[in-house]
């Protein structure tokens, strides 16, 4: 579906953006065309892991099922997730995920801590699609 | 200071789930407009129509479409798309024409007839299209976005789920005098807060639904309003179609992350923000002057939002502007005479066009029971998906 968006496993799991050699703007999704910062010359975009954690800047929810082309199986009961956007501190960026199966809206607030995980967005016969998530830290 | 448009006429279809076609009930919204303005049809010189994407191919091309549909008369065309500001866009495409002598009249149509439940992309697999994206990777409704700027505003300002819900108890009241809402009923809080929980904290009363509805406006140069006998028409003033400015730091619709300010210090003016500005600026007026504005409530924590944004209050004090009834019929500067989309829902392209539609009554005195008394000055403002700014400012 989308590539290099993440790398690794466990402790190594890394959502990847990309790095202006310039000016240092950090841009995820992965800009790898142009740097975007009208007052940057222009430099190399070059992928850079970002960091693990960072702080809730604010959460939501779905309680109804979102339309295609989310994939879902309308068959199950809808089963709401958290989504959350998360505030990194070093790349000055605040990134929208997914929080990991079980973490509801009431176990969040603004200014949390959190770290990026993997996940498993949805499977079917051929394909396994993974995704990042986002899980209050201290949280197993 | 550019120089001014007049406003001829303002015509809509009512909103609602009627189960017809978009150039229907953009027809029937430009034929009220001509008619108001006294204008026949094929003394128009251009017609600018605002897009839809969902009625497939022929939305692509609405100028035509609703050229061909009141007849073809050999006018000038254009179609414009810019998501809920294409109305905005539209109106300032036929603003310019008028201004640089292109054309002396122009007929600016809207319409829409919505799909049922959220708004999705187009079809197919589009990694590239970040509207697709954010469906398919994090199911992110337009509601789930509401959601986190109405959840940021309880944490970072005080905002309650109890002053969301004056928002609607409000907008609802004036929408129950407008024969053109779709939700023509009052609301009490404590039916917001019966109602359910759509992306948390915000409930199904706390976000517009998608409706049909159709606006138009027939613009002209001032000498031609003379010449046509109206000596005092309603003028267009400004319209602002500005871009954010890089780096955007605040997470919108449809993106999944912001820009970065590792690289570049952002502005202290936040996107809306600028958008008002802009048009304050062109219009030479600031939010003193105002009597009236209309802002785009997709949700109720983002009508407060643009309180802020517009000036007519500092950061964080929105919720208090509301508490305290400047915003609401009676006070000091009334937000969204016209019900808002608490009462219209979203018919994307026509919703700015009826946005200038109503401050036109407004400022005519023609509102009838929801009029503002001697209103004088007013705004609309809004923004479109994808980085489009839209603010009209209208005077009498």
């Amino acid at each position: 579906m989308v590539t290099g968006w993440f790398v690794g496993d466990g402790e190594d799991f890394r959502l990847l953006g990309t790095r202006c050699s310039a000016c240092v703007s950090v841009f995820f999704p992965r800009e790898d065309t142009h740097c975007r910062n009208p007052g940057c010359r222009g430099g190399d975009l070059q992928e850079v892991p970002l960091s693990r954690r960072g702080r809730v800047w604010s959460y939501t929810d779905s309680r109804y099922r979102p339309p295609s082309p989310y994939v879902t199986d309308p068959e199950l009961p809808w089963e709401p997730y958290a989504l959350i956007a998360v505030e990194l501190e070093s790349e000055r960026i605040v990134v929208l995920g997914q929080a990991v199966p079980g973490v509801t809206v009431a176990d969040l607030t603004v200014g949390m801590e959190v770290e990026v995980v993997p996940g498993v967005l949805g499977e079917d016969a051929e394909t396994t699609w993974t995704t990042w998530r986002w899980r209050p830290t201290g949280v197993a | 200071m550019t120089a001014e448009v007049a406003v001829l006429g303002a015509g809509m279809h009512p909103w609602g789930k009627w189960g017809r076609g978009f150039v229907e009930y953009g027809v029937k919204a430009a034929r009220a407009a001509l008619a108001d303005a006294g204008v026949d049809w094929r003394d128009v010189g251009s017609i600018v129509g605002a897009d839809t994407v969902r009625g497939g191919y022929p939305g692509y091309v609405a100028g035509a479409t609703f050229a061909r549909a009141l007849g073809w008369q050999g006018a000038r065309v254009a179609s414009v798309y810019a998501a809920c500001a294409s109305g905005a866009q539209a109106i300032n495409t036929a603003r310019a024409q008028i201004l640089a002598g292109l054309a002396d009249v122009v007929l600016v149509v809207g319409a829409d007839a919505a799909p049922k439940g959220f708004f999705r992309p187009a079809g197919g697999d589009r990694p590239d299209d970040p509207d697709w994206l954010r469906f398919r990777v994090l199911g992110a409704t337009n509601p789930t976005y509401f959601g986190l700027y109405a959840r940021r505003r309880m944490a970072v300002h005080g905002d309650t789920h109890e002053d969301f819900a004056q928002v609607k108890v409000k907008n609802a009241a004036m929408g129950a005098l407008n024969p053109n809402a779709r939700y023509r009923k009052r609301v009490t809080a404590e039916e917001v807060a019966a109602s359910a929980v759509v992306a948390d904290p915000l409930r199904l009363l706390d976000i517009c639904a998608t409706s049909d509805g159709g606006a138009a406006l027939v613009l002209s140069s001032m000498e031609f309003a003379r010449r046509h006998g109206a000596a005092e028409p309603v003028r267009i003033r400004a319209v602002s179609t500005v871009t954010p400015r890089y780096p955007n730091t605040v997470l919108d619709l449809p993106d999944i992350a912001t820009d970065s300010a590792a690289g570049a210090e952002p502005s202290a003016e936040s996107f809306r923000a600028s958008i008002a500005r802009a048009a304050y600026e062109e219009a030479g007026i600031g939010p003193e002057d105002l009597s009236l504005a209309e802002v785009y409530d997709l949700s109720t924590a983002l009508e407060l939002q643009w309180y802020e944004d517009l000036g007519l209050c500092g950061d964080g004090e929105g919720a208090k502007l509301l508490r305290e009834g400047v915003t609401a019929p009676g006070g000091r500067i009334p937000v969204n005479p016209s019900g808002g989309l608490a009462s219209f829902g979203e018919a994307v392209p026509a919703q700015a066009i009826a946005q200038v539609c109503e401050v036109t009554w407004q400022l005519r005195g023609q509102a009838g029971d929801r009029q503002i008394p001697d209103a004088r000055v007013a705004v609309t403002a809004n923004q479109g998906l994808f980085g489009h700014g839209s603010a009209v400012v209208a005077v009498r």
